[in-house]
């Protein structure tokens, strides 16, 4: 789950890790009523969407940029009033845009040093580990790359937490001393309590800026959360914004279902990750496009699976079907039925293809096979595959 | 032999009293495996099916029962607990079914398992099964969620992520005459408690296992850790598949720990590994079977 900019500044805030001062506006005259307050003629307005690049982004209404630095608040209002309730294309976005409904309003730090800070789950070794660098401001995967001796990592024992003599090794590593030493040092500890606190698995703080004054502060965030922990984090799901994302997988996620949309034109529905990546390939394999990633899960109901067609047909694009079910802990009787009450609903038109293998599979083929719909019966995965490319081809 | 169960092997179900752990234990139970003892706290003293005793501890049920392998079904915010309780109780090998365990709770079960003589196979796995002599490979040791059925006692390990990977691979290789070992699913979490090298490791020490598969997907660098090894040091011929050519980037396929974050962890660079390290890497995964019998003639 991804949070806007704004959003992480209000759990900085409410951690004890310094960024500038700023606040999140709604209208032109929230806009303008922030800047008032936040005071001085050094201000920054940032567009709040998902995604990177929007400095360089462009309005479809034509305005150029997301990312703009008012000298007074008439002109931070006036800039707000061109952002909001339009629609940002950066490139990561699509042609689609995203629309942008809150702007951020804060101080534009001075800046004397741009340094690197990340905290991470590292799935290798099973612990939490700090990254950080003295090349902050810029792609850091460029930095890993060219000059790998400016990345340093700290691994965390998960039990025992983030130690005094780690903090100081990190702050060394960064060249800060003195004063700076101790920011840093309150910083990323609290920075840590929040990671873990939260059940982040990755906060990125690029740049981790120096002032003039000699102050440390975040000035941009990125936060990744662990969506098996979000059950007991009812504040972060409160912040999910599902207008960033793909409304077939917000509908999807509703069931329970695990839905990723793609470009192709060849849906597939299936019991299990796996299966359901291995399913993608080899239509691709076989010369086709797979239009989703679609896994039902292990125990999905005859509910579960109706709605999944629905998603699936609501894709302009898809113009057949692959269900591919190896139950284990799905029955394929219970897939068969949902397959036929979703088409008695539904009403498919294009081609269906259906393999169903394991736990009640002669039941489920045997609805199946005495029922009135034109399905496509399957004998193994690559039949399965051949059968649907061949049958959208025509 | 087999690798970590056999048809002797004694297994109580942690979380035998849920719908899912005791459909599942009582399938597993007219498989021929020795289910005998759940756990379910607060239910010490009930009976499931019609004579599996139901104890409050893990402690109890072992001491009772003389299990010394763990199945756990609970739910995600007390599968940590459940873990670490049975490897309090002594257990040799704790198999996690449970999905969605917060990847927070499994790096602290992990560390904190350091030094104990438990084994942690899964989360979020499909389990273990040691296909039994009888018909329809009864009669053997199946503990988690496989199908039975579709398994045949024979000569090849089967080691995988993912749950309906394995049944597809299992399925190929049964209807092709092979017959399997022992099929193991180590989980589709970035943390899990075994990896697919140490499952290669216990293949190649086992007598009866006498070629593998080895099923993958993208995300991280087990599979070509494991391939690097095989290189140096197996003696059986493996086959192997890796699921996620067509994922895109950066999005995570299901499987928390299935994301293509860098150049190393995609489908593509994976095969290229396995395929450098004298693994046949089967092109589709309708040819799992094919590929490695291909091997064996």
């Amino acid at each position: 789950m991804n949070i806007h900019e704004y959003q992480a500044k209000e759990l900085f805030e409410k951690f004890g890790v310094p960024s500038p001062n700023g606040q999140v506006a709604g209208t032109a005259e929230e806009a303008e009523a922030a800047a008032k307050a936040i005071g001085g003629n050094d201000l920054v307005i940032k567009a709040q969407v998902h995604a990177g690049g929007r400095g360089k982004g462009t309005f479809k209404n034509g305005f150029k940029g997301g990312v703009h630095f008012p000298k007074t608040p008439a002109e931070a209002g006036e800039l707000a009033g061109k952002m909001l309730g339009q629609t940002l294309v950066t490139h990561q976005t699509g042609e689609a845009g995203r629309l942008v409904s809150k702007v951020m309003i804060a101080e534009a730090a001075d800046i004397s040093r741009e340094l690197y800070l990340a905290i991470l789950l590292d799935r290798e070794s099973s612990q939490p580990v700090i990254v950080v660098s003295t090349e902050g401001g810029m792609d850091i995967e460029a930095v890993a790359e060219d000059t790998p001796e400016k990345i340093v990592r700290q691994f965390i024992h998960p039990l025992a937490g983030l130690q005094a003599f780690e903090v100081r090794k990190l702050a060394k590593a960064l060249e800060l001393e003195g004063a700076q030493a101790k920011q840093f040092s309150k910083l990323i500890k609290n920075l840590y309590k929040l990671f873990i606190d939260c059940d982040c698995d990755m906060v990125e703080i690029n740049p981790l800026v120096v002032t003039p004054t000699g102050d440390v502060l975040a000035l941009d965030a990125k936060f990744g959360f662990d969506d098996n922990a979000l059950y007991r984090h009812p504040e972060i799901v409160a912040m999910r914004d599902t207008s960033e994302e793909d409304p077939r997988e917000v509908e999807a996620s509703k069931f329970d279902l695990n839905y990723i949309g793609l470009d192709g034109n060849i849906a597939c529905l299936v019991n299990g990750a796996g299966l359901a990546m291995a399913t993608m390939d080899i239509i691709k394999h076989c010369g086709g496009d797979p239009a989703n990633f679609l896994d039902v899960g292990g125990g999905a109901t005859k509910e579960q699976v109706a709605a999944a067609f629905k998603i699936i047909l609501s894709d302009p694009k898809v113009e057949g079907i692959l269900v591919n079910i190896f139950g284990g802990i799905m029955q394929c009787d219970i897939i068969a039925e949902g397959i036929l009450s979703a088409a008695a609903e539904l009403e498919i038109t294009i081609p269906l293809v259906v393999r169903l293998e394991g736990t009640n599979v002669a039941q489920g083929r045997k609805l199946i096979a005495e029922s009135d719909l034109a399905v496509i019966p399957a004998d193994n995965l690559n039949d399965a595959a051949e059968k649907i490319v061949a049958a959208v081809k025509g | 032999m087999s690798i970590l169960v056999d048809e002797n092997t004694k297994v109580l179900v942690q979380g035998i009293t849920g719908g899912f752990g005791g459909k599942h234990a009582q399938l597993s139970l007219d498989y021929g495996t020795k289910i005998v003892a759940g756990v379910t706290p607060g239910k010490g003293g009930q009976t499931f099916g019609k004579s599996t005793p139901i104890y409050d501890t893990v402690e109890d049920a072992a001491k009772q029962s003389g299990a010394t392998v763990s199945a756990i079904f609970v739910p995600p915010p007390f599968a940590a607990d459940a873990i670490l309780e049975a490897v309090d109780a002594g257990m040799d090998l704790v198999i996690a079914i449970t999905e969605g365990i917060p990847v927070a709770d499994m790096m602290r079960v992990k560390a904190a398992m350091q030094g104990s003589k438990t084994r942690l196979i899964g989360p979020n796995c499909p389990g273990i099964v040691t296909p039994g002599r009888g018909e329809n490979s009864n009669g053997g040791c199946r503990i988690g969620i496989a199908p039975g059925y579709i398994h045949k006692r024979g000569n090849v390990g089967v080691v995988s992520r993912s749950g309906t990977l394995t049944y597809e691979a299992v399925y190929q290789l049964t209807e092709l005459g092979y017959g399997q070992s022992t099929c193991v699913g180590i989980g589709g979490d970035p943390i899990n408690g075994t990896s697919h090298l140490d499952v290669l490791k216990m293949f190649n020490d086992d007598d009866e296992t006498e070629a593998i598969i080895m099923i993958g997907e993208i995300g991280g660098n087990a599979e070509a850790e494991a391939a690097r090894w095989a290189a140096e040091h197996c003696k059986k011929p493996i086959a192997g598949f890796i699921a996620g050519s067509t994922a895109p980037p950066g999005r995570r396929m299901g499987h928390a720990g299935a994301i293509v974050g860098g150049e190393e962890d995609t489908a593509e660079a994976k095969k290229k590994i396995l395929a450098e390290c004298g693994i046949a890497v089967s092109e589709t995964p309708s040819d799992m079977g094919k590929t490695l019998v291909a091997m064996l003639k």
